[in-house]
């Protein structure tokens, strides 16, 4: 019936599939209608209108996302915000989290997260199809949570936000435009979730973190779509408006009294962007929030960054002492590699140095990482070129 | 019609690549780039990818019944390993060996085309999955 009056089969397939999510979502609220299939039908064609629109609204959002006086679609009320809630639930793994919450919340098509993720578009509809049943099999995936669980169920939806944020921005395999569009949509939803929650400060933190980074992401890859290191990266080719509205915001987030990962991760960002040149960073500024950040995370990637800024302030041997502590730890793992080749070449050990990056080359599972750490390798080794 | 070109790590008469010039190794990275971009902008890409560096492959063997045997790396016959594929989709066997002959003359040290053998494999093809 579905499949008539869109004249699009996969479109039908997904819009019977939101009936049945709202199903899982109205249901133990309303309890079940009268006339079960009757009300996926209704509602199944209103969620097809709602996808014609919300792929016209997305068009629209390209184009104001690529024009300087950029805008953002209003939230939809607070029921996108259980649905984001529901999607982001702990339940599923945050990759599936990930792509679910694209369909579902984001205006992306099944096609599109399909060309995102690299995999065949029946594999995503599969992927997404259980990750819906799995919700379906909790007990109310979409009501608000309780007031005890609301911290944990929160910290969910700001993980997946950020995964895919990473995923768009970091991630250079695949095709550069369709990963961006990751990158864009993270954006657009925690946006649309800081209007829902204004209050909360790390909802605050995320966005402003979002904004930070993605603003350097004009200069971020070279013209051989090769990693472009922050130090040289032509600042002048920000963004300067997604910059000064992330410090504004970060500014916000950090004058409450709760601190967290994400404001301080964003407040980095900040130093960062706010230096005109590399040689400009405050970098004791920066080694502080490494510092409280690592206090409050206890994670050990942290502390492989607050030995990078170590280095910056009180030269490369007490970076590389920082990072003797980690070996045990991250010893194999290639950004701990990569790390300490720069520290090494920076400390005088080019031999040491090129060891490390060629290792780190070889352990990285991205190819632009790999690329770029393989000519760190050969400029240490031909240092006449 | 599908196909796999598949690279191997080693090529014969050409030194590892970590120890070339900076300009050599950019002039390959540019021409790797280049390629994919032309088989997508042809519409002949499916997928690619470069397989990460063999010393941390596993190698995994069951019966079924007891715990899988998994070896871990460094492996002596590394040499032989997968290095990267692309897998195409193509309207001709010709046009297959066509992309392969090209990816084989990847430049390498001074330029010079490295002419490593790339392996051109049709895919068998599954019915098509209807929903």
């Amino acid at each position: 019936m579905l499949v008539r009056r869109s004249g699009d089969l996969a479109d039908a397939q997904d819009a019977l599939q939101e009936a049945l999510l709202a199903a899982a979502t109205q249901w133990p609220v309303d309890g079940v209608p009268d006339n079960p299939h009757g009300w996926l039908v209704v509602v199944g064609q209103r969620r097809l209108v709602d996808a014609w629109r919300s792929q016209e609204s997305r068009r629209r959002r390209e184009a104001l996302v690529a024009s300087p006086e950029a805008v953002v679609d209003p939230p939809d009320g607070d029921d996108s915000l259980l649905l984001l809630f529901g999607c982001c639930h702990p339940a599923l793994s945050p990759a599936s989290a990930v792509a679910l919450t694209l369909r579902s919340v984001g205006g992306l098509s099944t096609a599109e997260i399909a060309r995102a993720f690299l995999v065949p578009e029946a594999t995503m509809a599969q992927r997404l199809s259980r990750s819906r049943r799995i919700l379906r099999e909790l007990e109310e995936p979409f009501l608000m949570p309780s007031a005890t669980e609301y911290p944990e169920r929160l910290r969910a939806v700001l993980r997946v936000l950020y995964l895919m944020f990473n995923e768009g921005y970091a991630s250079t395999s695949g095709p550069a435009v369709t990963r961006a569009d990751l990158a864009v949509e993270a954006q657009r939803l925690s946006r649309a979730l800081r209007t829902s929650l204004p209050d909360d400060p790390e909802v605050t933190g995320l966005l402003a973190l979002i904004l930070l980074t993605d603003a350097r992401r004009p200069s971020r890859t070279g013209p051989e779509g090769q990693l472009v290191p922050l130090a040289e990266q032509d600042r002048s080719a920000w963004d300067a408006e997604m910059v000064a509205e992330g410090v504004r915001l970060v500014e916000e987030a950090l004058s409450t009294e709760a601190v967290g990962e994400y404001q301080l991760q964003a407040a980095i960002a900040a130093v960062h962007d706010e230096a005109s040149t590399a040689d400009d960073t405050d970098w004791p500024q920066v080694l502080a929030l490494y510092g409280l950040l690592e206090r409050m995370t206890g994670n050990p990637m942290v502390t492989l960054n607050r030995a990078v800024a170590l280095a910056m302030v009180r030269g490369p041997s007490e970076g590389l002492a920082l990072l003797g502590t980690l070996d045990p730890v991250l010893g194999t793992h290639h950004r701990f590699l990569a790390v300490r080749g720069h520290l090494r070449e920076r400390a005088g050990d080019p031999v040491g140095a090129a060891d490390d990056l060629l290792a780190a080359s070889r352990r990285t599972t991205s190819t632009a990482e790999r690329d770029y750490l393989l000519l760190q390798v050969s400029r240490l080794r031909h240092p006449s070129r | 019609m599908k196909y796999m070109l598949m690279m191997k790590y080693y090529v014969e008469g050409v030194p590892p690549i970590d120890t070339w010039e900076p300009e050599d190794l950019r002039r390959h990275i540019q021409f790797q780039h280049d390629l994919d971009a032309e088989l997508v902008a042809s519409g002949e890409l499916v997928g690619a990818g470069g397989l990460a560096w063999p010393d941390q492959a596993k190698l995994v063997r069951s019966d079924g019944v007891l715990p899988p045997v998994i070896t871990d790396g460094p492996f002596a016959e590394s040499k032989e390993f997968l290095a990267g594929f692309w897998t195409v989709d193509v309207e001709s066997e010709a046009r297959a060996v066509e992309i392969a002959a090209k990816a084989s003359a990847a430049p390498g040290p001074a330029g010079v085309p490295i002419q490593q053998v790339i392996e051109v494999r049709a895919l068998m093809e599954a019915p098509d999955v209807t929903e």
